[in-house]
């Protein structure tokens, strides 16, 4: 599996740390409400098929970055640049 | 009798150098140009090797990959390589083959015994005979069963050959030189892509090379000249392609010429992969279709138009379709009698006029009743109407083609069933990818080299007028046709009607599975053991699931095939591994001081990737004896101490001090310059992340510490701050920890040691308060001296450029040699932060809050920080977690151990207990062992004598729980 890294471009995965689930929006900084943090950090879908998600490429530029995949078949369907 | 003899006829085998070999110890000679097999056989031996379960003598099948008995073990000691095909190994110098699960020789193995067992040899033969109330019988009858039925043994040697990876690019990617391949590369090559043709074989041309046909060679040859003339073609023979993975990722395990390696393991990207994997025979399915001499028509072919090796007189060939009347010709012509046993009932012209020319006799509406001949083929009895016996030295059968769908199934694709040609045909092709020829379905030579042109052009995508390929000269394809045929067997021999010849599965297997229920073509392969082994059911397979899907009436669209998964043939787990093996297995990381270490008597310990200095000499030989000496040391005079290991980070930025603030529980943003702060991180769970001293150098610079084992995983967490949730703040952050290095001086005579060194600096207690910070200029060199402590003791850190670490620490060791410093190390480190009831790597498991840690107070009540919120669920403030405390030893004679379970007094030893042992050491202070422990409600129960249970050693040891702090509570000499 390749990742586009936006700095980089196409990578192996290798190069890569996986950041998980990057559709949970998190709280900002200062936010009391538990409920909020608990459902940001607890509460995931584990879907098969497109997913966006974080990725670092840390064996690189260490740049963190969202990514559309198909978790199905490791296909990727949206870089962010 | 033999079979098999060499005739006088060209071929591919070169008379002119002869080669030697042994097998089973004696010497037989071959040709350049021959396989293992074919030697052998134009040698006479016909009997191979003995069947898996139930020993029966078996010959050759196949003639290449796909050959399920003829398995030699190669080499010896270190060297050996079991399983070995002997039908695609190339025939070398030297070679030392031996035949396999026969004992004590081939032709007289006593297992065959196992024949008479049939019947418990059966389907689900494991299940039913150890599972239950049985199970403690495997014990017993395992090793037997191991002994007699089993392929190849490995050795228990280092195998010392050598073995290689590489990572390789190119745009086009063909696998297989048959006339489809040859084609691809060629139309690649001249759009002037980098292509690499990949070829299993030690020669190139796939079919073309068993044709016996001038003109086909003529065309072979003139192909790979063109391609031996392009730079931009890699050729590479000997060469398997294993496996497909995500985004065109295939894994190649090659044996190169000329080279130290043994393997070469390649990780190749290409941009297309164009798949000539060609297609492989199937046998057809009658009693006793497994004795030697009974091959497939093709392998008949291969072993007498590549390597001139014949059936002496006679030869039957079974069929039910139109290919092996290529190997009947070939055979008649080089004057083997030749009989046809054709299953269908009508053929077509040409080929009826073609064998009367020839002399072959064809007996249509028939097959094979029985094989009659134990060690070798003596006889035939044909079903049907005619009935008659044969007498015949070999029998060919064909049962139609399997297209080679392996790696065109490894993606998402399951393969499609194709009535018309009766076989699995790819179900799709990822992008990128192509198929090309037989596998395809595509038989027929000008057809596959169209195939073969069209996929490549396709691949190249660019409009530029290619030249077409020059076809070779030679009357147009015959069309193939073929009458399916699964199960020729009459219902009384089913059980002597072998499907799988490596796994010894027949028929009768295959319906016992079905009235057991196993009718799954997946169940079905785990229930009988078909189409495991080392062949992976290259034959069987579709036999198989064909005669399933009649057993159950489905059609074959529906019964499906078993998941085709890497590797495509047997791959050696030494390339797997390469070089990465013993010390190589994993990177290792050397603080910039190893090698001052390495000569002034450290050993070393693995901690994470680091090698760090374990105990030195000077203190003693063994661990246990050197670290208390170190301890002394330290705690009475002065030690240095390497601590290169912690992570290191550059914080810089206007908005630096806020960043600190929000991730460290307790305040960094009103720390003054020159002073060092502890701080503890949580993760967003509330869970303690790290812990670690931070320095502030500037108004917007900070010099942070972290834990060795955690560096990494702070490092990318800040990171992730910054650069994904809080991009209004302008920090940078930067890694250190291999570009800086330190040291630690410690003990009552620390400052002075340090004022040796470093006569100018203002060194006093007031000059250089605790947690006080001052950058310097040594030499020319910026060096850091912080005033921390690990050890409880009064003690410096010293850092600076990892370049000058060691002249630094040579000079301190100099300076300060008139008091006695020594070094000490890590056991030394660890046991004086234990006594001083720090935490550490052990004792954070990940599952800590900052209570757990007695840390609770540490935390800002009014300001924010990551992981304030979650801190404060449920399950973090639950009143009986497992929570750091102190462990006195209180039995003289006896010692505490890490990992230890605790239980409270009154318990029964039993379970997991109420904690456990995290770390422990002799105190030289207390004169006993301590520990720090995470136990069940923690400081609550402070006082109380509870157990230590190690039932490794079948030990347990009272101790009593104590504040982890052991050592100078106050920190009156912190802060002397």
């Amino acid at each position: 599996m390749k990742i586009p890294c936006p700095q980089c471009g196409e990578r192996d995965v290798s190069e890569f740390r996986y950041g998980g689930d990057a559709t949970n929006q998190r709280p900002a900084h200062g936010t009391g409400d538990l409920k909020q943090w608990h459902d940001y950090k607890f509460v995931f879908d584990n879907p098969k098929g497109p997913h966006t998600e974080y990725w670092q490429h840390v064996y690189g530029c260490r740049q963190w970055f969202k990514l559309m995949r198909d978790t199905a078949k490791n296909e990727v369907l949206a870089g962010e640049s | 009798m033999t079979a098999f003899h060499r005739i006088d006829m060209p071929s591919r085998i070169d008379r002119n150098r002869p080669i030697t070999f042994t097998f089973d110890g004696k010497t037989v000679t071959g040709f350049a140009g021959d396989t293992l097999a074919s030697a052998l056989l134009a040698n006479g031996r016909i009997l191979l090797g003995r069947s898996f379960k139930y020993h029966r003598p078996r010959g050759l099948v196949g003639a290449g990959v796909e050959e399920p008995n003829a398995l030699f073990t190669l080499g010896t000691k270190g060297r050996t390589e079991p399983n070995a095909i002997s039908t695609t190994t190339e025939l070398q110098k030297g070679i030392i083959a031996k035949s396999q699960n026969a004992w004590p020789s081939l032709s007289f193995d006593m297992m065959a015994v196992n024949q008479r067992f049939a019947p418990i040899f059966g389907a689900g033969f494991y299940y039913k005979t150890f599972m239950g109330p049985l199970k403690k019988s495997w014990m017993m009858y395992e090793p037997i069963i191991r002994k007699a039925a089993g392929l190849g043994a490995a050795t228990p040697d280092v195998d010392t050959a050598r073995y290689e990876m590489r990572y390789m690019f190119c745009d086009v990617l063909v696998v297989g030189s048959g006339p489809a391949g040859l084609a691809a590369a060629i139309t690649a090559g001249r759009a002037g892509k980098r292509v690499v043709l990949a070829e299993q074989d030690f020669e190139f041309g796939g079919s073309l090379l068993s044709s016996g046909d001038a003109e086909h060679e003529r065309w072979r040859a003139e192909q790979l000249a063109e391609l031996a003339a392009m730079p931009d073609v890699r050729l590479l023979k000997r060469t398997t392609v294993q496996g497909l993975y995500d985004g065109n990722l295939a894994i190649l395990s090659h044996r190169p010429e000329n080279h130290p390696a043994l393997m070469i393991t390649e990780q190749l990207r290409a941009q297309n992969i164009i798949m000539a994997t060609g297609a492989i025979e199937r046998p057809l399915v009658f009693p006793n279709n497994d004795r030697p001499g009974v091959m497939l028509s093709s392998a008949l072919r291969a072993l007498l138009n590549r390597f001139s090796v014949a059936p002496k007189q006679r030869a039957v060939i079974v069929t039910n379709n139109d290919s092996a009347y290529a190997t009947a010709f070939d055979l008649a012509e080089s004057n083997v009698a030749v009989t046809v046993a054709e299953h269908r009932s009508t053929l077509s012209g040409d080929l009826l006029a073609r064998a009367a020319q020839l002399g072959i006799a064809i007996f249509p509406g028939c097959g094979i009743a029985d094989v009659i001949g134990e060690k070798q083929v003596k006889a035939v009895r044909l079903s049907g109407r005619h009935a008659v016996t044969i007498e015949c030295d070999v029998l060919g059968m064909s049962g139609g083609w399997s297209p080679a769908v392996h790696l065109t199934s490894h993606g998402t694709f399951k393969p499609v069933y194709r009535a018309d040609i009766a076989a699995f045909v790819p179900g799709g092709f990822a992008p990128g990818q192509f198929g090309a020829g037989a596998v395809n379905g595509t038989f027929g030579l000008l057809a596959a080299i169209a195939e073969g042109e069209h996929a490549a052009r396709q691949s190249s995508s660019d409009n530029k007028k290619l030249k077409p390929i020059d076809l070779p000269a030679t009357r147009e394809d015959r069309k193939y046709t073929i009458q399916a045929v699964w199960n020729a067997a009459e219902k009384e021999l089913e059980k002597f009607a072998f499907v799988d010849f490596q796994n010894d599965v027949t028929v009768k297997d295959i319906k016992t599975a079905h009235q057991e229920g196993y009718v799954s073509v997946e169940h079905l392969k785990r229930y009988t053991t078909l189409g495991m082994g080392t062949d992976q059911g290259k034959t069987s397979n579709i036999n198989a699931l064909a005669i399933m899907a009649d057993l159950r009436s489905l059609p074959m669209s529906e019964a499906g095939t078993t998941t085709f998964r890497p590797p495509y043939a047997p791959f050696t787990v030494g390339a797997i591994a390469a070089r990465t093996v013993a010390s190589h297995f994993r990177p290792k990381r050397l603080s910039p001081l190893h090698d001052w270490h390495v000569k002034n008597g450290a050993t070393f310990i693995e901690a994470g990737l680091w090698m760090r200095a374990w105990f030195y000499d000077w203190a003693g030989k063994t661990p246990e004896e050197a670290y208390i000496k170190e301890m002394e040391l330290v705690r009475q005079n002065v030690g240095i101490s390497d601590v290169s290991t912690l992570g290191k980070i550059d914080v810089q930025g206007k908005d630096a001090a806020e960043f600190l603030n929000r991730v460290y529980v307790n305040g960094f943003a009103k720390l003054p310059v020159g002073r060092a702060r502890y701080g503890v991180m949580l993760n967003d769970d509330g869970v303690v992340l790290d812990d670690g001293t931070t320095t502030r150098i500037s108004d917007t610079q900070f010099y942070m510490t972290t834990t060795t084992a955690q560096a990494g995983e702070v490092m990318s967490w800040l990171e992730f701050l910054l650069q994904v949730h809080w991009t209004d703040l302008d920090v940078q952050v930067t890694s250190l920890t291999d570009e800086w290095g330190g040291m630690a001086v410690s003990g009552p005579n620390a400052r002075k040691a340090l004022q040796l060194a470093l006569p100018d600096v203002d060194l006093s207690n007031e000059g250089l308060p605790y947690m006080g910070v001052k950058d310097i200029t040594y030499d020319g060199v910026q060096v850091r001296i912080l005033r921390l402590s690990f050890s409880g003791e009064l003690a410096y850190e010293v850092h600076c450029a990892a370049d000058y670490v060691t002249a630094l620490w040579q000079h301190m060791m100099m300076a300060a040699e008139p008091l006695g410093i020594k070094p000490y190390g890590l056991e030394a480190l660890a046991s004086l932060r234990i006594e001083k009831g720090h935490v550490a790597g052990a004792d954070l498991d990940h599952r800590n809050t900052l209570d757990d840690l007695g840390l609770g107070k540490m935390a800002g009540k009014e300001k924010d920080y990551v992981g304030k919120a979650l801190r404060f669920r449920e399950d973090c403030q639950a009143p009986d977690r497992w929570s750091l405390v102190g462990l006195e030893c209180m039995e003289e004679d006896k010692k505490l151990r890490g990992g230890a379970i605790l239980f409270a007094a009154s318990d029964e030893i039993k379970g997991h207990g109420r904690g456990y042992i995290t770390s422990v050491t002799w105190s030289t202070e207390l004169k006993k062992y301590i520990a720090l422990a995470l136990y069940d409600g923690g400081l609550k129960h402070q006082g109380e004598d509870i157990i230590c249970a190690f039932p490794l050693k079948n030990e347990t040891v009272k101790a009593r729980i104590v504040s982890p702090h052991f050592v100078d509570v106050e920190g009156t000499r912190l802060h002397a």
